[in-house]
């Protein structure tokens, strides 16, 4: 009797557990691109040799180390998006930092990712966990205050992502009594809360946390950066769309440790002058979903 | 100090988030739990059963667990729209129904501290089930169990911050609101801390006050 009353228990707990998973894991299904940026067919990069920085310490510590470890985003199809299964990482932002990676003359396999979630990018960079950060990370003055930015290498507006089959949202202003949902303590939230009026806001750890929610039809709107919202477009096609036009403009940088201008040169050298490469990324990762864009000259 | 005099907006509504969380969490979890522990000695075979099973499934549950199939799963089986309200209110179920199982079980085990004996004596003078419990044995249990009970409780409260990922502003999310404002998180982290060790010190004292007051006279 009481081990059957346990294993009864047992079962229900994993029934729970099972629900739980697939509401957290049902928005991501194969990427779209599949990370064919790289080395695959003809290379857009190459590897530098005998790269040489003069008085950047965070150059000084790759080089020692004999790896670049790069902060990145795991959770953004088209931008940085990890397959959970194959564990492969794909997207604009990771191909960005593969070909930082390569001026600086480290191949594909001296590279190290690690997912850093939007509100530990300044600690990470800060401790020197990691030697950049390449992940929808706008530039604005307030994180200049601990870090520094080297870019923009690529310039959207916050947009609104609702439900294909949605006519009644077109823009920030139709939002009156819907409910938007964004990540904790996100900018764009903050601002809709502030400049419109929402019926209410929600929000989650991460995007795909919010699209489920949306798909579901438990919330209207999610808000953030058209990029990333792009990338999910391009993900569901079928049950998601962008509506109207960007209200905002973020430009993305790559952060990096502050005072390091050595890098910080060497990387907007990097992004001025390869014009081609940074068309011909935008053209795999961003174009394909709908968004509009040129390369915007860095600061 | 900056960090918090120039957000005291932040503080104080994250603040009050965690207060609610605890206090209607904790309110949910007291009934719930003394329900269930009543339920667990009860003569009653299915209330039993039922105990056993509600206590053995939601306890071996990670709370994040809990959590998701609140925010997730329900929403959509009861065609539920995610206002602030309705998260607020998916978070102190979540809670509530994890924290009661302990709560169960620890006045289980107060329960099992007042001696067989009074509670056959009391059926004998002719008490139902219900009186013995909420006349002579509940009374003694509780006052028993105070210690494991508050440590019950204070789990409960850094319990909270767990409802930050699920649309409850707490304690627990106001990092990510911080960085999002430049502030340095780990400054941020420690006073998060700071404020959590005087809740919880403020807890600890108010078991000492309760067990100090419902000594049972030996």
């Amino acid at each position: 009797m009481r081990s059957r009353t346990r294993l009864a228990g047992a079962i229900a707990g994993l029934a729970v557990a099972a629900l739980a998973l697939t509401g957290c894991n049902s928005g991501s299904p194969g990427d779209p691109s599949d990370g064919a940026g790289d080395a695959s067919d003809a290379p857009l990069w190459e590897v530098a040799s005998d790269v040489q920085l003069e008085g950047s310490p965070t150059f000084d510590a790759m080089t020692k180390r004999g790896k670049v470890v790069i902060g990145v985003k795991n959770d953004q199809p088209g931008l940085g998006y990890e397959d959970a299964a194959s564990g492969e990482r794909s997207g604009f932002d990771i191909d960005i930092a593969r070909w930082i990676a390569a001026s600086l003359g480290f191949d594909e396999d001296q590279i190290e990712y690690q997912t850093i979630p939007s509100a530990n990018r300044e600690q990470a960079i800060v401790n020197g966990d990691i030697d950049y950060y390449v992940g929808t990370y706008s530039i604005t003055d307030k994180r200049k205050e601990q870090i520094d930015f080297a870019g923009p290498y690529l310039i959207t507006g916050q947009g609104l992502l609702v439900a294909a089959d949605n006519k009644d949202i077109n823009g920030p202003d139709d939002l009156a009594g819907k409910i938007v949902c964004s990540v904790t303590g996100s900018t764009p939230l903050q601002r809709i809360r502030d400049e419109y009026n929402p019926g209410d806001t929600v929000e989650y750890d991460t995007y795909s946390q919010c699209v489920d929610q949306l798909v579901q039809g438990s919330v209207d709107a999610i808000t953030t950066d058209e990029a990333i919202l792009a990338g999910y477009v391009a993900q569901q096609p079928d049950e998601l769309k962008i509506a109207g036009e960007p209200f905002s403009e973020e430009r993305y940088g790559v952060g990096i440790a502050k005072g390091d201008s050595e890098l910080q040169a060497h990387i907007n050298e990097l992004f001025t002058d390869g014009g081609d490469v940074w068309q011909a990324l935008f053209d795999e990762h961003l174009a394909p979903a709908g968004i509009k864009g040129e390369q915007p000259a860095v600061d | 100090m900056g960090i918090i005099t120039d957000n005291l907006d932040l503080w104080s509504s994250t603040l009050l988030g965690t207060l609610v969380l605890f206090v209607a969490g904790g309110l949910l979890a007291l009934v719930l739990g003394t329900l269930v522990g009543a339920m667990r000695v009860s003569p009653i075979p299915v209330a039993r059963a039922v105990g056993t099973f509600y206590v053995n499934t939601i306890r071996n549950t990670p709370l994040t667990l809990v959590f998701f199939a609140f925010a997730f799963a329900l929403p959509p089986l009861l065609g539920l729209r995610l206002t602030g309200d309705v998260s607020l209110t998916l978070a102190i179920c979540a809670l509530g129904i994890y924290t009661a199982t302990y709560v169960a079980e620890t006045i289980r085990s107060g329960i099992n501290t007042v001696p067989v004996g009074q509670a056959e004596a009391a059926r004998a003078l002719g008490l139902t089930f219900g009186q013995v419990m909420t006349l002579v044995v509940l009374p003694q249990a509780f006052r028993s169990v105070i210690p494991p009970m508050m440590s019950v409780f204070i789990a409960l409260l850094k319990n909270t911050t767990v409802a930050a990922g699920f649309s409850v502003v707490n304690l627990g999310s106001i990092r990510s609101y911080l960085s999002e404002r430049g502030e340095n998180q780990f400054v941020a982290i420690l006073w998060v801390m700071v404020v959590f060790v005087v809740l919880v010190l403020l807890l600890s004292w108010a078991q000492r006050a309760l067990e100090n007051r419902w000594k049972v006279a030996r």
